[in-house]
């Protein structure tokens, strides 16, 4: 967990520093958002989660009724009636309608059934009840119809509750799956990021000064260098005109200018350069 | 979303049945059974001499025809091919366990139902510790 694993390669630039900061708040507001998200998706879960167990106990209500109501149209109607059903299938009156719904993002399928007059008035699907108890037992097959109806009515409710169940369950895994990589990886990450952008610019700056320190050192004892250089050069000029003027040796010459120096330096009142002058007026005469 | 399949949005789907003789005749009374031109139904009717093979095909048949939203399946029957159907996680169409007249009906063995079940028992005792 060092912070070689914990953060972005990149370049550690001001430009950088920026791009990393603005992604830092998308992240943080991406966090903020899917946690509404995510409570929000558990609220519709619990209250689809009561519904199912509700609808669960009513779809045994429902199934007993109609076995009830099956087994007296069987008993009133003759085993035979079954085959009769059976061979007169053609095409569905009773159709589920499928529609989505929409909660925080998250389609969510629901069922609805109704009754498909075309089907039912095409096919004699809808006419074989009415041929189906014409012997005996009328009563009884429709009231058994009209109770398997009710039992589709509560299974295609109960199956649109459970599918959204099992949808929000996946989305919900979905979503705080992102909550926690948000918060746990891709956040910390962009930390520390930042703060090792922040370090490295600092150690860049004061690498700069240092530098520009060191360079004006430099560039101070290259002028004094210089200095020296030219004043030397002007005394030994000074050395050799005297020589040439007077007729003395440059030794003997250089000695006498080192002289005059201390005589000046001694004088500390008066200006050098007046003072020069001066003697070098005096050396004129003699 | 990438990995979510897409919910068909259908303005007329049928209901398909896999259960005993009595409940299939009692659902195709109700109007669901359909048989299309080349005589293929929407039901099967399980009775002793079904075989398991037979069963599943009609599963995997039911749950990949795209006209058929709601699977109702009697829940001994789910329990005779129990791997497919606690394998199959699409939303639609739905599988719906549903107790048959000779079977009773046990909450237990429902692989929805006691998902169900331990969400919401978990649920009610953190509810009731707060």
């Amino acid at each position: 967990m060092s912070g070689q694993t914990q953060r972005l390669n990149v370049v550690p630039t001001v430009t950088m520093l920026g791009v990393m900061k603005a992604r830092l708040v998308g992240a943080t507001r991406g966090h903020a958002l899917l946690k509404k998200k995510s409570d929000a998706l558990t609220v519709q879960f619990r209250a689809i989660l009561k519904k199912i167990v509700a609808a669960k106990e009513s779809m045994g209500e429902a199934m007993r009724a109609s076995s009830f109501s099956l087994a007296e149209a069987k008993y009133v109607a003759g085993d035979g009636v079954r085959h009769v059903v059976l061979q007169s299938v053609r095409s569905a009156s009773l159709r589920v309608r499928s529609h989505q719904e929409n909660v925080a993002g998250v389609k969510l399928p629901k069922f609805t059934h109704f009754v498909d007059p075309a089907a039912g008035s095409a096919g004699p699907s809808n006419a074989s009840p009415s041929l189906t108890g014409l012997a005996r037992g009328g009563q009884q097959v429709a009231a058994c119809r009209a109770a398997h109806v009710k039992a589709i009515e509560v299974l295609v409710e109960l199956a649109s509750l459970q599918t959204s169940f099992l949808t929000l369950d996946e989305a919900i895994k979905t979503t705080n799956r992102r909550v926690n990589a948000l918060e746990n990886v891709v956040k910390p990450r962009l930390e520390n990021t930042i703060s090792y952008i922040k370090g490295e610019l600092d150690e860049l700056e004061r690498e700069d000064f240092f530098r520009l320190k060191k360079i004006q050192g430099y560039k101070k004892r290259e002028i004094e260098r210089q200095m020296a250089a030219a004043k030397q050069f002007a005394e030994e000029q000074l050395a050799e005109e005297v020589a040439l003027k007077r007729g003395i040796s440059l030794g003997a010459a250089t000695n006498m200018l080192v002289a005059v120096v201390e005589i000046i330096s001694c004088d500390a009142g008066a200006p050098e350069s007046h003072l020069f002058i001066e003697w070098r007026r005096f050396c004129f005469r003699r | 979303m990438a990995g979510r399949p897409s919910i068909p949005t259908n303005s007329s789907a049928l209901i398909a049945i896999i259960a005993d003789e009595d409940t299939v005749t009692g659902f195709l009374l109700a109007g669901v059974g359909n048989v299309d031109l080349r005589k293929k139904t929407n039901y099967l009717i399980v009775d002793n001499k079904t075989t398991v093979k037979q069963i599943e095909d009609a599963f995997k048949e039911f749950t990949t025809r795209e006209d058929i939203a709601i699977v109702l399946i009697s829940q001994y029957v789910a329990n005779m091919i129990r791997f497919l159907v606690d394998s199959y996680n699409r939303p639609v169409p739905a599988i719906l366990e549903i107790p048959s007249k000779d079977h009773p009906y046990d909450p237990a063995h429902d692989s929805v139902l006691s998902r169900v079940k331990y969400l919401f028992s978990a649920e009610s005792v953190a509810s009731d510790r707060r």
